[in-house]
């Protein structure tokens, strides 16, 4: 197939999917996106010619312009712009994933320290602040106390770019420093590792330690219905363990695998050159 | 695996033979982030700075 990917920096992430993709002999097209610049009403000879573009952006809203741009010109592209909108924003995500039934965290939303302050009482301490974009457990805080609420939100609010002044809220759960990731392709996992930190934060990107895990039937069922809630595609989906059950607190559009691949008994690549192949071959089927 | 000077420190960067367009090598002299800007001949550029809505 002849296939384009978005990006601008290679993680190690995109350099095992360019290596996967080129073992197959598939026609890869880099497309750094910060080299060029992309017209409103036309795609352009190069674009044209491509069977599925890959979003590997870094930066999310480059993801989000542009997985819009692909399909306004007709280019089958993967994520698609509404799973790209949803998972860049974690006010979106959580409105999905709430209307979808699906369990997350109880999360809410104010736009005053006033508001923030009365429902982060309510949550009690700790409860968890969160920008509504961002990743990489970033700007993340575990809020202890009234006091340190207060100054806070203070601070965000006056140093804040004005999305820093949404106030995204959420009660804090006791995990003792574990969460779950698994990555799936069309609400198929692929693989799930478990990563534990000494830390309350547990991104991989943060150091935490993964070990692989079986990923049973229950949540196999919940990721059918994450990829559903969100738009669909590639995703690597969020999750904590409670007494009552697993709870959802992200969806991520541009997933890093390089953690899970590591660990799983599974090839994560070729098992997403898999999937981007069986997109291919039904865009083709369609259209002609 | 080549050897390049890191444009910060000028001490030796180790490209991997199967070095990318846009990938990031550390220095690990000076702790630079680099980007390959060029593959043939190769070029390393400074790393932009992490930008806030960067991630997965
Ligand atoms: N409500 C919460 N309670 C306890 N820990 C949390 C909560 N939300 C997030 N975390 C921890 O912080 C990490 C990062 O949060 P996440 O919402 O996934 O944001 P990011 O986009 O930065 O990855 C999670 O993997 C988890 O370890
Ligand atoms: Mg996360
Ligand atoms: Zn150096």
């Amino acid at each position: 197939m002849k296939v384009g990917v978005l990006h601008s920096r290679i993680r190690r992430d995109e350099k095992l999917l360019l290596n996967e993709l080129r073992e197959r002999d598939h026609a890869v097209h880099k497309l750094d996106v910060r080299d060029r610049s992309f017209s409103i009403d036309q795609a352009g000879d190069q674009f044209a010619t491509l069977e599925l573009v890959v979003d590997r952006c870094l930066s999310s809203s480059r993801s989000r312009y542009l997985t819009a741009w692909c399909e306004r010109h007709d280019i089958p592209v993967v994520n698609s712009a509404t799973t790209a909108a949803t998972c860049a924003d974690k006010v979106r995500t959580s409105l999905a994933l709430s209307e979808a039934g699906i369990p997350t965290p109880r999360t809410e939303v104010a736009f005053s320290i006033d508001a923030a302050l009365d429902i982060m009482d309510d949550l009690g301490y700790p409860c968890v602040l969160k920008p509504v974009v961002g990743s990489w457990g970033r700007l993340m805080a575990r809020i202890e106390s009234r006091n340190m609420a207060e100054s806070l939100l203070e601070h965000k609010a006056t140093l804040g770019h004005y999305e820093h002044k949404v106030f995204y809220l959420q009660e804090y759960i006791e995990t003792e420093g574990e969460d779950l990731r698994i990555v799936a392709t069309d609400g198929v996992p692929i693989a799930g590792m478990r990563r534990s930190s000494d830390h309350w934060i547990t991104n991989a990107a943060r150091g935490a330690e993964v070990a692989s895990i079986e990923v049973d039937s229950e949540l196999e069922t919940l990721v059918a219905n994450v990829d559903a809630a969100v738009g669909g595609g590639l995703l690597g989906i969020d999750l904590m363990e409670t007494q009552d059950g697993y709870t959802v607190h992200e969806v991520n559009h541009s997933v890093e695998f390089n953690a899970l691949n590591s660990v799983a008994p599974i090839d994560v690549p070729s098992a997403v050159v898999d999937w981007l192949e069986s997109i291919c071959l039904e865009t083709t089927a369609v259209s002609s | 695996m080549t050897d390049e000077a890191c444009i910060v420190c000028d001490a030796t960067v180790a490209l991997p033979a199967d070095v990318e367009l846009g990938e990031i090598v550390d220095c690990l002299t000076c702790g630079s982030e680099l980007e390959v800007t060029g593959i043939d001949p190769y070029a390393l550029e400074e790393a932009p700075e992490l930008e806030e809505d960067w991630g997965e």
